[in-house]
């Protein structure tokens, strides 16, 4: 053998080495049958619709946060007029990123532009079309972008916290490309979504706001009657369930609270579930508060001992207990909870409330069972395919279709081991990416044979038609390689999940392709060669 | 081995022949879309619910059908989707619901209507234990280390975890995700007697098992469909770009009408089996993987004739092609011959998931393979004669163009 070729097998036999190494040698180097193929199930990551599980999209409704500011700087906005006794028409909320002020003296205008310029800088003033003396303060893109930025970072972070406490194995919770606002998440071996859905959806906005009348109202109407058809100021109704004297719920009622929250479920420090102390066999969840906001809660309970303290969650009184002695940073949520409640609960509050709500767009739900039939099935068939590929190259080119059998084995082993070193997941668009990789193999060897035995027909030597065959049939497996690959790149950066699955393993295959079947074949023939009788038939 | 050595076929003198024939196949694709109305798109692409449920027993798909009926779906779609290749799809069922009311919110609720009707038709009557057949296998260790019934205690570490895992793999594997009694259990690592009598005393197991559960909202679908489109598309544009670049702009064109052609008379294919297979995105991969396969044939036969035009500059480019084809026809037919087969294969075993899939592949190899010869090489033909050349034309690829100027500069 000659040098040269010596080098080209070496690098060869490294890449084989390296390719073996990274599918079966992780993390520890296996001294069983059992550590090769746990290793190898290690490295390679099976899509959902392999493995089973549950695939969610969803999408935050980000312009409740938007909406939620404008809410805040709405309020803030009247206060201040009213402090700096600026008398104006009518103020109103036009969308979600606009508030609307009417009829402002002129004499006022001068004052209204300093204090939208000093005390909101996120809103722009402008002249209100159609309006005279009207002003338009519209919130500034980059503040929109900035609040939208926001929300999505922290849903994703709560929800992130919120599946962890599921205990499900490597859940991924990713933003999504379609949107600014959609996030994916991807639950391995869930066979029933259904309660992670409602985890992940449930808001969690937990307040503790006191109660102004004992008594729930029956309807808005009677409260609103009790006290001459206006609210009292700084006051809320809030709906939730009726406790009757033995525990049981009593129907749907209207609490009167004061509008300011004593607690929010930002100053949680942790949430636990336990036993009922009241309500035999029912659970409750315990909490207890931040030290900041034990220095309110401690003073505030003590100055209101024998009133009653509503827990509010999501909109929705739970309790309202009466505070019987003062409450430091200790407390208690009940309502009836069965065991699994009171622990979801206690995870979605020590995970904190999403900044908007959610709404799902796609649920995708594989049994663990069905993904088991694929893999045996697509295994099954693409092997059996493999094995009648190989057997027909060989019976038809006799000893090269040997050599073509390597080269589209080694391809398969460069591409499996580049997409478990990788971290590369293997999905079912991906196996048809495996398919179209092994059919452009076999045409690439079927290419280089063909043109090899029209040489040899035309009386040329072994050597220079085996030369002059692989530097034809070389030109057009180019052409078709990188007219793949054109496409294939297309589809990586336009195509959606499954489309860029495919895409990812056939670029994979088709550069390991022009290696075999091109670098390789050729050292394997060229090596043939240098055995051989120079007068012998090539075997092909 | 040979089967046949460089026939002498003349392939453009049947171009008539091949356009009648792509015509006819492109009309009835035609007719059988206007008489659907258009493709059979699956979930993914119009939204809409889909549950597959595998029964113990056989389906009474009649019963599931009036179950639904009386739960309020009425335009519900209930029909076998058991495949040959699989002992223990036999029993399988698909249920499909489409768009019931607006929004994201009617769908996730159409999923669990379809749920409960099947809970309250076909579950264990008056129980409240979970079904055995729906459990997660977090879930089921946690069962068996609270009931203990190893009696292990502290000393249990992940012993029940691993067991739980055993218990599930041969539910799943050996008696296809469904049981219908706990003592099929009996031959588990781990399971001994106590064990199956603390899942008889937890447990519950339905008649029927969710295989695969699938919600898509009208929004989400509509996207998915726009930007399938759009990636195919510049897809394409790139691939012209690059044939024309090595080649001339005609044979990229024609290499891309060629395939145009094949994903028309697929899809055509797609709505003449509309009952059977419907488009979804693991169908989009294999017609994205048809326009890859069928634009190498292509590529390949015209990479002979730009080698041929080179060899024989006298010959009328007509005579060119026949030979290049005919050249590489002994090829043609071994690649396409392997790859048919391999999509077989899959098609036949390769179970239900894959079988839209294959069934695109196998119509779309053979497509593929005709159009090469059938289509992009007779428009390259018609138009040289169009442009009145027909004779010689220079096919040297527009690189070479450049360099032969340079070198004609650079000689003057």
């Amino acid at each position: 053998m000659d040098s040269n070729l010596k080098w080209k097998a070496i690098f060869i036999l490294a890449v084989v080495v390296i390719c073996l190494y990274g599918l079966f040698g992780f993390p520890s180097f296996p001294t069983s049958w059992a550590q090769v193929t746990g290793n190898f199930q290690n490295r390679m990551q099976l899509g959902l619709d392999l493995r089973g599980g549950s695939h969610l999209v969803l999408q935050v409704q980000v312009q409740e946060a938007v909406t939620n500011h404008t809410d805040q700087i709405y309020d803030a906005l009247q206060d201040q007029l009213h402090k700096q006794n600026i008398t104006t028409g009518e103020i109103r909320e036009l969308n979600g990123t606009q508030i609307l002020i009417r009829n402002v003296p002129p004499a006022s205008t001068g004052a209204l532009q300093a204090l939208v310029q000093n005390q909101f800088p996120d809103f722009t003033m402008s002249q209100a079309a159609g309006e005279q003396n009207g002003f338009l303060l519209t919130m500034r893109a980059s503040v929109i972008a900035d609040i939208e930025q926001q929300t999505m970072d922290q849903s994703l972070e709560t929800i992130r916290r919120r599946i962890s406490g599921l205990g499900l194995k490597e859940p991924n919770v990713a933003p999504t490309g379609r949107g600014q606002d959609e996030i994916l998440v991807e639950l391995p071996g869930e066979g029933d979504p259904t309660r992670a859905k409602q985890i992940i959806q449930a808001g969690g906005q937990l307040k503790f706001q006191l109660v102004l009348d004992d008594n729930p109202y029956p309807s808005e109407a009677a409260a609103l009657a009790t006290h001459g058809g206006v609210l009292p100021l700084g006051s809320e109704l809030i709906p939730g369930k009726i406790e009757s004297a033995g525990g049981q719920s009593g129907g749907q009622g209207w609490y009167l609270l004061n509008r300011s929250p004593v607690v929010t479920g930002a100053d949680l420090r942790h949430a636990t579930p336990g036993p009922d102390g009241n309500q035999p066999g029912f659970y409750q969840v315990n909490f207890s508060v931040s030290n900041e906001a034990a220095k309110r809660l401690g003073p505030f309970t003590g100055a209101n001992v024998g009133h009653r303290m509503a827990v509010v969650l999501d909109g929705q009184v739970q309790s309202d207990p009466v505070i019987e002695a003062q409450i430091n940073d200790q407390g208690y949520i009940e309502g009836n909870f069965t065991q699994q409640q009171a622990e979801d609960l206690s995870e979605i509050l020590n995970a904190g409330a999403l900044p908007a709500s959610i709404r799902y767009l796609e649920e995708r739900t594989i049994g663990p069972s069905l993904g088991a039939d694929s893999i045996r099935e697509g295994v099954q068939a693409s092997v059996a395919s493999l094995i009648a590929v190989w057997i027909f190259l060989v019976v038809y080119y006799r000893l090269s279709g040997i050599n073509a059998v390597v080269a589209l084995l080694l391809n398969l082993v460069i591409l499996i081991a580049f997409m478990a070193i990788s971290g590369s997941t293997l999905t079912l668009p991906g196996i048809a990416g495996v398919v179209l990789t092994i059919g452009m193999g076999v045409d690439s060897n079927v290419l280089v044979f063909e043109r090899i035995r029209e040489e040899l027909r035309n009386g040329k030597a072994n050597a220079s038609a085996v030369d002059v065959g692989f530097d034809k049939a070389f030109l057009t497996i180019i052409d078709t390689h990188i007219t793949t690959l054109v496409s294939a790149a297309f589809l990586f950066l336009f195509g959606s999940g499954p489309v860029k699955g495919f895409a990812i393993t056939l670029t994979i295959g088709l550069l390991a392709n022009l290696f075999t079947s091109v670098y390789v074949s050729r050292v394997i023939f060229d090596w043939h060669l240098s055995r051989m009788n120079r007068e012998a038939e090539l075997s092909i | 081995m040979e089967f046949f050595h460089e026939p002498k076929i003349d392939w453009m003198g049947k171009a008539k022949y091949f356009a009648t024939l792509s015509l006819c196949l492109l009309l009835i694709g035609a007719v059988a879309a206007i008489r659907h109305h258009g493709l059979h798109y699956g979930i993914d692409f119009k939204g809409g619910t889909m549950v597959i449920v595998r029964f113990s027993s056989a389906p009474p798909i009649g019963r599931i059908r009036s179950a639904l009926d009386a739960a309020g779906l009425k335009n519900n779609e209930v029909t076998s989707s058991s495949d040959i290749s699989n002992a223990n799809s036999r029993n399988d069922v698909m249920i499909r619901v489409e768009q019931n009311g607006e929004g994201e919110d009617a769908l996730n609720a159409a999923k669990q209507t379809i749920l409960t009707a099947l809970e309250k038709n076909f579950g264990t009557p008056s129980s409240s234990k979970p079904d055995f057949n729906a459990v997660a296998v977090p879930d089921l260790a946690n069962y068996l280390t609270r009931r203990d019934p190893l009696l292990l205690q502290t000393s249990a570490g992940d012993r029940y975890t691993q067991l739980a895992q055993a218990l599930i793999a041969a539910r799943d594997r050996d008696h296809g995700g469904i049981l219908t009694n706990f003592n099929q259990l009996n031959g588990v690592e781990g399971a001994n007697s106590a064990v199956i009598a603390a899942l008889n005393d937890g447990f519950s197991l339905n008649t029927f098992s969710v295989l695969n559960a699938q919600v898509v909202g009208p929004t989400v679908g509509a996207q998915l469909r726009r930007q399938a489109i759009l990636a195919t598309l510049y897809a394409l544009a790139g691939m012209l770009i690059y044939v024309a670049f090595r080649f001339e702009w005609i044979y990229g064109s024609a290499a891309v009408i060629a395939v145009f052609h094949d994903v028309l008379i697929t899809l055509g294919f797609f709505c003449l089996f509309y009952d059977k297979f419907e488009i979804s995105l693991t169908v989009i991969a294999a017609l994205l993987t048809l326009v890859g396969y069928s634009m190498n044939d292509t590529i390949v036969i015209f990479d002979r004739v730009r080698e041929n035009l080179r060899l024989m500059r006298r010959e009328p480019l007509p005579v060119i092609i026949n030979r290049s084809i005919n050249q590489t026809l002994s090829r043609t037919i071994l690649t396409s011959g392997l790859t048919f087969l391999t999509v077989f294969l899959l098609f036949v075993f390769g179970g239900q998931v894959l079988r839209s899939f294959s069934f695109a592949m196998v119509v779309g190899v053979v497509i593929g393979t005709y159009s090469s010869f059938g289509i992009a090489a007779p428009i390259v033909v018609i138009w040289n004669k169009w442009r009145g050349q027909g004779a010689t034309v220079p096919v040297a690829s527009s690189a070479e163009k450049r360099a032969e100027k340079r070198l004609a500069t650079a000689r003057r």
